[in-house]
């Protein structure tokens, strides 16, 4: 900072940065990029080890004894499921009695905005059931939950019968310190919405339910259980909740630490861990699983019931049971050993999870990279913006002169000590004027938010698409009218300097993805990716078409169908390009979905505020 | 946790030497006077008292005797010689004497749940006056650590709990005796105290030694002065509650060190009667433990012509049907205690055991062995109840086998949850760590008759109460409460107390609501384990609920224990307490974990990146004039001299 209240010396940085801007923003995005990828090097990452004492040293006995039993309530259940046709309440309801628990129902009930395709759903109704197993030692001031989603067809009646069963083994046992709620909750996630709401008393979405009879104070952990099969082969760790909030990394390294003592094959993201790391395809496994993890975490939406919890600050994972073509096979009696084993350590913590990481990667499921490790990547990424800024402030600043005045420019620009008083005295309507892109940019941006769901209706009448479609292509063509804009703000700007309108754009997107990098940083990263080498070199001089091109491939739109097909290939179910299209087509209605059902931020995000911070990229490239 | 126990050790001395000089009123002691130091904090003896029973001098003489390490062998010896003489002595005594009577009992409810509920009284009158400065000091049945206690602090009243879980009244009914989870301490002083609060911290002292509990825990935070809700239930018409403290601690937790003091308070410790079944290990492997203490003056006769002072000592317990009992509906004595019963308490005038048959009339719902033909019929908490009684004076009660193990074998596993008239619950609302709310729920489940209750929160200052959103609401509309008294807290000096009387209508549930704010602490005012949460003890309800038979309103006449705690002043209702869970809510929390990280970064941050961007705006920058040559430096000083303008 002295080097900058020394007037040479700060001429002299800034000449140096404003000369050498465009190598050094090259240098930082490389840099940025490479940073990321070495995230999945493993000498480069951190081991996962238990932080909470609670739960680390004191080891637990796992006794569950019952798994055939829990497979033989599960298929009682899939029984009574199929001939209620839905949840079977009343057979739920009297088993958990019979279990020895306190039951409670709660009923529910919701209309989405537009029919869900995939999920084939409108006006949804439905019933959770849940036990709670009061704990002789605690006056319910705390619980944990575990839940089994009851899914429609043949899947999760495996989960519901372990559920069961270990709801009868853990009734005989005198240690709980904490409530444990056995909740078999209906339509996967809008009723684990449901019952979260009820639970807290909140209501942030609108949808309808019936108080909750039963509680158990304040939830500290819950688990949510997916099993759709006899046998399994590995156990799938899923973390990443709304809005990218993933729970306490403890969590994790507990489910990891039972793994290895019941010895269960387990993984993250579908992929099993591999100890070549010093190979290229063991690394580029490892950097296939950390991308993974960025692009659900950045989609904002719940992968699992679980995702719902973490709103509440309430630490959880879901456990899918996964049945491959795998040697080595594992029966339900070690799952349900896991389980307990977990539990029971779950239930020795004396303050709830707090001890590990809450913003992390996992390259595996024995390696971690913390947000200490992440955020420079990012960081170098974000400084391009502010260096682009600096070098518009400069030549802002800077009045044109000829280039043979040298030294009366400088004596101008060392004589007048706050750089503002530089800007000419006209500029003060041009910041104003301004204001007409910001606005325009703004509306078409708020447009693209409200105006899929309110003229559904209208666009079902005119075009023969389903609601679901209206919905979607409503918010494509809003998103490409949004294009001409730059035809119609032009006229409105009287005295244009475009470079004014770049260094309030190029300040903006700096807030805008630092701000969400904080909340959400693989949304952060990605957004910045595609976002920042368009910002800092777009000028109304490139060649149009070229550029227009190069803007319209980096937008937001088309970086999320990239990422649908990229995704795809990750996950190795690679789609051809109508699949793709059709997928981006339902990506997009879900994430309208998510937003109104669940509260997710992503889609109001990008049509708030990403979307028009482009658009004024958008303007500037067709300045005239 | 160590650290948390005061234990005056005086005081327990005395306990331990109360009980053996109780316990060995009939016995040769030979004396070993290892611990002489014990033996001085043992009471002087007034005269006064000395003529009461014959027996007396006897004990007066080895009260100076006694020491520690001979506890053991002679209560054996007492035990053995009581059981070749079964209590005649005791009976006589308590019919020549009734100053000082002794009653024990318990009562066994068999659950609908499977579950059993166990609910021992024990009973001490003393008629006696430790008022107006008068000076007793002779003890025989009342413990004497309790009786100094009442003189030193001018107590009129006193009630204590310890309490382990949650009573479940949607699944058990309403308790005889109710606590809060935790520990809870009410006291009513006697009007001649001037300095309340002084008293009180003393006392929470003292009694935090004599229970070994974290009493001392107790201060101007946590204590309130309910307007309303605490009345005495002793005689007494001082009802002005500047005498009245109440406190609880929903964070103790009760085990085996509070349990051992308490039954070293019975007169026959834990060595004889009822109180032999009170092995810990059998006691806290349950679903519910109450242990309490309740001190108050009493009326002898219906004209109350004279007072004496009366010490209940409860314990309530409720086995679980699942981890007591593997699931079989089928409970024992010493399924539940691990031991049977082979005597009464020589001491004790009325040694009974109740076992509630209500629901089993014939018995289609459960089997009883031994079978009992003495039946009672006590009208308790609004309900007419048959008992059996097994009255353990009476030698033909232990059968040949000369021990008792009462068995109750269920037939049918079918069992309705029961549905109590009043019922509540409350909770924590909304999420985050800025703001919550408060919800109290009342269910009436009368299904035509509407009654009043009171309500009363006591809340700590750190969630500040917005009492602006405080509502009331049964049935979708607004119900108005009849008395309001609302004080508010004061940062770190007091809680906040809302007293509320609510006409709950019948069939309904009343729900109020209060938001409130988490305040942010100061970093020294954090417990060690702040992610836990804090606590905020259980609302209590106290409510004069409809009876479905007319109540007994002569207090004074003789009833079983348990259906005489509360007095009842009317005939078509009676009186229920009811508490709540405590709620155990966040508040915002610093990351301890990195102090250090923390002000390193916060130090760099302000001194250097503030300090200068502060500099660089505030200051107005100005290139220097280059320093003048020596050459004119000098020839300008000539010039000053000369009175000539220097040179530029």
């Amino acid at each position: 900072m002295g080097l900058l209240s020394d007037p040479n010396r700060r001429r002299a940085l800034i000449n140096l940065l404003t000369r050498l801007n465009a190598p050094i923003c090259a240098v930082c995005y490389i840099a940025g990029v490479a940073w990321f990828m070495g995230l999945a090097f493993e000498p480069f990452t951190l081991r996962t080890y238990m932080s909470e004492n609670a739960m680390g040293s004191t080891m637990v006995e796992e006794r569950f004894p019952a798994g055939e039993r829990a497979l033989a309530t599960g298929r009682e259940f899939a029984a009574h499921k199929k001939r209620a046709g839905g949840m079977p309440v009343d057979w739920l309801v009297k088993t958990m009695q019979s279990r020895g628990l306190e039951v409670f129902t709660q009923k529910f009930s919701r209309t989405l905005p537009f029919p869900d395709e995939n999920k084939e759903r409108y006006m949804v109704k439905g019933t959770n059931v849940y036990g709670i197993l009061r704990a002789p030692r605690a006056p319910r001031t705390e619980a944990l939950v575990l839940t089994a989603p009851c899914s429609p067809g043949d899947d999760n009646n495996q989960a519901v019968g372990l559920l069961l069963g270990l709801a009868q083994y853990f009734r005989n046992q005198i240690y709980w310190a904490k409530d444990i709620i056995f909740l078999v909750n209906e339509h996967d996630l809008i009723g684990m919405q449901a019952w979260l709401e009820g639970y807290h008393h909140t209501n942030t979405t609108g949808i309808d339910w019936s108080p909750l009879q039963g509680r158990g104070g304040s939830i500290q952990a819950a688990l949510s259980l997916e099993l759709s099969s006899d046998i399994i082969t590995s156990l799938d760790l899923v973390l990443e909740g709304l809005n990218g909030q993933l729970p306490n990394l403890d969590l994790a390294n507990l489910f990891y630490a039972f793994c290895q003592k019941i010895g269960v094959t387990c993984t993250i993201q579908g992929k099993l861990q591999r100890n070549d790391w010093d190979s290229v395809s063991g690394y580029s496994h490892a950097v296939q699983t950390m991308m993974l993890m960025v692009m659900k975490q950045a989609s904002g939406r719940p992968w699992g019931d679980h995702g719902l919890f973490l709103r509440y600050h309430i630490e959880a994972a879901t456990i899918k049971g996964i049945n491959s073509f795998r040697q080595y096979k594992t029966d339900v009696t070690t799952v349900g050993r896991l389980l307990e084993g977990m539990y029971r350590k779950l239930n020795n913590l004396l303050e709830r999870l707090h001890q590990s990481y809450f913003f992390y990667l996992m390259p595996s499921l024995s390696h971690f990279v913390s947000i200490g490790y992440y955020m420079p990547a990012f960081g170098l990424l974000a400084v391009i913006l502010l260096l682009r800024a600096l070098d518009l402030w400069v030549q802002l600043a800077t009045p044109p002169v000829r280039t043979e005045d040298g030294i009366a420019d400088l004596e101008q620009v060392t004589h007048s000590p706050p750089t503002i008083k530089l800007i000419p005295k006209e500029t003060i309507p041009e910041v104003l004027s301004v204001l007409t892109p910001l606005v325009i940019s703004h509306l078409t941006g708020a447009a693209l938010y409200f105006f899929p769901i309110q003229f559904q209706a209208t666009a079902v009448e005119h075009f023969p698409v389903s609601e679901s479609e209206a919905v979607v292509l409503t918010a494509i063509a809003i998103y490409t009218a949004g294009l001409a804009l730059p035809h119609n703000t032009h006229r409105y700007i009287l005295t244009p300097d475009w470079r004014v309108l770049k260094l309030i754009a190029v300040l903006y997107m700096a807030v805008l993805l630092g701000c969400t990098a904080l909340i959400n940083f693989s949304l952060g990263f990605i957004l910045a990716l595609t976002l920042v080498p368009m910002a800092a070199f777009i000028t109304p001089h490139r060649p149009k078409v070229l550029s227009a091109f190069i803007m319209v491939i980096l937008s937001p739109a088309c970086t999320l169908l990239f990422l649908v097909f990229f995704f795809q290939d990750l996950q190795e179910i690679p789609v051809s390009f109508e699949d793709g299209w059709m997928l981006f087509l339902s990506v997009i209605s879900q994430g309208i979905l998510d937003h109104s059902l669940y509260g997710s931020l992503v889609y109001p995000l990008i049509a708030l505020m990403v979307y028009p911070c482009w658009l004024l990229f958008w303007n500037i490239l067709f300045w005239k | 946790m160590a650290a948390r126990r005061n234990i005056p050790v005086g005081l327990l001395f005395i306990l331990c030497s109360l009980t053996f000089l109780i316990a060995t009123n009939t016995h040769e002691t030979t004396s070993t006077s290892e611990h002489p130091d014990k033996a001085v904090n043992l009471p002087e003896k007034s005269t006064e008292t000395g003529g009461q029973t014959t027996e007396q001098p006897a004990v007066e003489e080895r009260q100076w005797e006694p020491t520690e390490f001979q506890e053991e062998t002679v209560n054996d010896a007492a035990a053995e010689k009581q059981d070749a003489t079964p209590p005649e002595t005791t009976t006589t005594s308590a019919g020549a004497h009734p100053k000082d009577d002794f009653q024990e009992e318990l009562v066994i409810r068999p659950l609908q749940s499977g579950d059993v509920y166990a609910s021992f009284q024990f009973r001490t009158l003393w008629e006696t006056d430790f008022m107006k400065g008068n000076k007793v000091s002779h003890y025989r049945l009342f413990p004497k650590s309790l009786g100094q206690v009442i003189s030193k602090f001018s107590v009129r009243e006193l009630h204590i709990s310890f309490t382990q879980g949650y009573w479940r009244t949607m699944q058990w009914g309403q308790p005889f005796m109710p606590s809060p989870p935790g520990a809870e301490l009410w006291v009513w002083f006697q009007d001649s105290v001037t300095d309340v609060d002084g008293t009180w911290k003393e006392l929470t002292n003292v009694l935090s030694g004599i229970f070994c509990a974290s009493l001392n825990f107790i201060d101007s935070t946590n204590t309130v002065q309910p307007s309303a809700s605490f009345k005495p239930l002793g005689i007494g018409n001082v009802t002005d509650h500047r005498f009245l403290r109440y406190a609880t601690l929903p964070r103790e937790i009760v085990c085996t060190e509070n349990l051992t003091p308490w039954k070293k308070l019975l007169p026959c410790g834990s060595k004889a009667g009822l109180a032999v079944l009170m092995k810990s290990e059998k006691l806290f492997h349950s679903s519910f433990h109450s242990q309490a203490v309740h001190i108050r003056p009493v009326c002898q006769d219906s004209e109350c012509t004279t007072t004496s002072w009366e010490l209940r000592q409860t314990l309530n317990v409720v086995f679980d049907l699942h981890t007591s009992g593997q699931g079989k509906r089928e409970w024992s004595l010493f399924k539940m205690f691990s031991r049977t019963l082979t005597e009464a308490c020589p001491l004790a005038s009325s040694s009974k055991i109740y076992i509630d048959i209500t629901d089993n009339p014939q018995g289609e719902q459960f089997e009883l062995t031994p079978a009992t033909h003495l039946l009672s019929q006590a009208v308790v908490l609004g309900d007419r109840r048959t008992f059996s009684v097994y009255d353990l004076t009476e030698a033909n009660t232990f059968g040949s086998m000369r021990s008792l193990n009462l068995l109750i074998r269920w037939k049918s596993s079918e069992g309705d949850m029961l549905r109590p008239l009043l019922h509540a619950e409350r909770y924590v609302a909304g999420y985050g760590l800025q703001t919550g709310e408060i919800h109290t729920l009342m269910y009436n489940y009368h299904p035509f008759r509407s009654f009043p209750i009171l309500l009363l929160d006591s809340v700590p200052w750190y969630l500040r109460l917005y009492i602006h959103t405080l509502t009331v609401t049964s049935k979708g509309k607004d119900n108005k409460p009849s008395y309001i008294h609302y004080q508010p807290s004061k940062d770190r000096v007091r809680p906040h107390l809302l007293e509320m009387l609510v006409q709950l209508p019948p069939n309904s549930v009343t729900e109020v609501t209060v938001q409130f704010e988490r305040a942010l602490l100061k970093w020294t005012e954090y417990t060690p384990d702040p992610n836990h949460g804090f606590y905020v003890g259980s609302s209590v309800i106290s409510a004069l609920v409809p009876s479905m038979v007319a109540m007994d309103t002569n207090n004074t006449k003789e009833r079983p224990l348990f259906s005489s705690f509360f007095p009842c002043k009317e005939e078509s209702s009676y009186f229920v307490r009811i508490y709540t869970e405590p709620l155990l809510v966040n508040l915002p929390t610093p990351d301890f974990s990195m102090p250090y990280n923390v002000i390193c970064l916060t130090c760099t941050v302000v001194a250097v990146g503030y300090g200068s961007l502060y500099n660089l705006l505030t200051r107005s920058f100005q290139i220097e004039e280059p320093n003048p040559r020596l050459a004119k430096r000098i020839a300008n000083v000539i010039r000053r001299l000369r009175g000539v303008p220097p040179l530029a």
